[in-house]
């Protein structure tokens, strides 16, 4: 730990990491419980040094279960909780975040993403966990994932991770990469930033329905425990009191609502960068330390006289479905580059609904994807349309 | 035209080159006000293993923070010379720590031969200022940030109470750094 203990308007160098664990002091990170995994372990390293000498916890668990289940318990009582962890934490962490959805326990998990399946590749950068992040927990449920692509957005989306999650009272995912962790870069960061607070109780103890269908879909939340407030929480299908039940449908509304509460309002949620597309009849779509690549990509195919252009989801989930949409009808193909074998792609080539064709290129051999490998994509791509590069 | 200078700081674990590299890139960023961005990449292993650490400096943004046309590369192994050097630039600059490395590759470098980790050893009494001493000589040699924004950061980053013993490796290095460039 360095000088990054006080976040200020100073000009820093700071990498991803440490951005994310300022980001969580700077939205109110009360409560981190979390075990190390290299290549987020600098997050947890910073975070047990500054959330004690602001008045927060820090625990380091058994295991990355445990660490899952102590921030919703956190949480529960009134805390802001995060936990921090790599692709084998993330799958231990599941059957928790599913927990965190059902019984509807705002908190953020952070995964800095490595190469995988399994142990995989600890320090090497991998985006293999982006479906997981989806669907990595069994049932239907509706999920917030944030992907930043710089040391300052993760400052950013780190913030924005915890007010969405006080929002909707539902975890959110943070999926870094290992580059995107471990990058340092000059970073000037915000003297103050917007903070969320959850939606407190509308009903003294005794008359207070924890799992209230309210018109927004979003129950208020009391502490648990705190000024009488007793109530139950589970993992079971629950009606308003939290009491299990097998009312089929009571169970139907709760399903219904857990995902129309986030549906409903996605285009508050959904965040995406569009560079060029204007006149854009090549669009790259890439996310994370890719689309720095591709940034670089579409300039230097700009300059060979390719109209290429950037959709760069900050979003994941919602999937930016629309925005993906709308570009589609207006461009030749889409270039989807990743450090995985196609797992955006696909969601690319189901909101392109045939209107434009989706080329993926994926690499899994534990490099990033480098610029000149998304030019070349681009110059097939323009190519194949009969948009060839000026001479 | 925007500038634009790439160093490899590579070698092998536990060598602190991802110090070295973030040193050079706060040199940069805040004493210098450039943009600059370290990245690294490394094994799993705590010691040892091929370790690399890029540092890009511009005055314009930077998309892709690894580096691909190096002019600076720095070898304090044979293993990391070897996988590196092919990203090393036609006219860019070689320095290898001159015990370490028995085979250079050919190539039109500029070459500049040091024992680092040795003279660390023998004239400050610390082999782990090898990374200072090393960075001081490419502080010189390349003119990539200011030498004084340099030694401010190293000041900066490094443990409390080791900052003499830093100095002076640093002061060792611009020296080693003055004398490559005159044997030019």
């Amino acid at each position: 730990m360095s000088d990054t203990a006080a976040a200020g308007t100073r000009t820093q160098v700071l990498s991803g990491n440490e951005a994310c664990a300022l980001g969580a002091m700077a939205a109110g990170l009360t409560f981190y419980g979390g075990y190390p995994i290299t290549p987020s372990s600098e997050i947890a390293e910073d975070l047990s040094e500054l959330l004690p000498k602001a008045g927060g916890a820090f625990i380091q668990m058994e295991d990355e279960i445990a660490a899952m289940g102590a921030i919703i318990g956190a949480s529960l009582a009134g805390a802001k909780a995060m936990t921090a962890t790599s692709g084998p934490g993330f799958s231990l962490k599941q059957e928790n975040i599913g927990f965190a959805c059902m019984a509807e326990v705002p908190c953020v998990v952070v995964n800095v993403q490595r190469g995988g399946p399994s142990t995989g590749l600890p320090t090497m950068p991998a985006q293999g966990d982006v479906q997981q992040a989806r669907w990595g927990t069994h049932g239907d449920h509706a999920i917030i994932a944030l992907a930043p692509y710089s040391v300052a957005e993760t400052f950013d989306l780190t913030v924005r991770a915890f007010n969405l999650a006080e929002t909707f009272r539902t975890p959110v995912i943070l999926l870094l990469d290992e580059i995107i962790g471990h990058v340092n870069e000059k970073v000037r960061l915000p003297e103050k930033v917007e903070i969320v607070e959850r939606k407190g109780p509308d009903a003294p103890p005794g008359k207070y329905l924890p799992y209230r269908h309210t018109e927004d879909g979003v129950p208020p939340m009391a502490v648990y425990g705190r000024d009488g407030y007793r109530f139950h929480v589970t993992g079971l299908a629950h009606d308003q009191t939290g009491f299990p039940t097998n009312n089929p449908k009571e169970i139907d509304l709760l399903n219904r609502r857990l995902v129309w509460k986030i549906e409903r309002r996605r285009d508050e949620i959904v965040e995406v960068v569009r560079e060029r597309c204007d006149d854009a009849e090549i669009l790259v779509f890439a996310y994370g330390s890719v689309a720095r690549a591709a940034h670089q990509a579409i300039r230097e195919a700009r300059e060979a006289g390719i109209a290429a252009g950037l959709l760069r989801p900050r979003t994941l989930w919602p999937f930016p479905d629309r925005e993906v949409r709308e570009l589609a009808e207006r461009v030749r193909t889409i270039v989807v580059p990743e450090m995985n074998l196609g797992q955006m792609a696909h969601e690319v080539e189901w909101a392109a609904r045939g209107a434009c064709p989706v080329v993926p290129f994926g690499r899994v051999d534990g490099l990033p994807v480098s610029p000149a490998q998304i030019l070349h994509r681009i110059r097939e791509a323009a190519r194949a349309s009969g948009r060839e590069a000026r001479p | 035209m925007s500038f634009r200078y790439e160093i490899r700081l590579s070698g092998e674990g536990g060598q602190g080159l991802v110090l070295a590299g973030k040193i050079l890139a706060e040199a940069a960023a805040i004493y210098d006000d450039h943009n600059a961005t370290q990245s690294q990449s490394y094994g799993p292993e705590a010691r040892g293993g091929a370790s690399k650490s890029d540092v890009i400096i511009s005055d314009g943004e930077i998309d892709y923070p690894k580096a691909e046309h190096i002019d600076l590369l720095l070898a304090l192994t044979q293993e990391a010379l070897d996988k590196y050097v092919s990203d090393l630039q036609p006219g860019g600059t070689l320095v290898v720590d001159s015990d370490a490395v028995e085979r250079l590759p050919e190539g039109k470098w500029r070459v500049v031969r040091h024992p680092f980790v040795r003279t660390a050893r023998e004239q400050l009494g610390k082999a782990v200022v090898a990374n200072i001493v090393a960075l001081g000589l490419i502080v010189r040699l390349s003119r990539a940030v200011n030498e004084d924004s340099a030694e401010q950061a190293i000041l900066a980053r490094v443990p409390k109470g080791t900052e003499d013993l830093n100095r002076r490796a640093y002061r060792l290095g611009l020296d080693l750094g003055g004398e490559a460039a005159a044997a030019r």
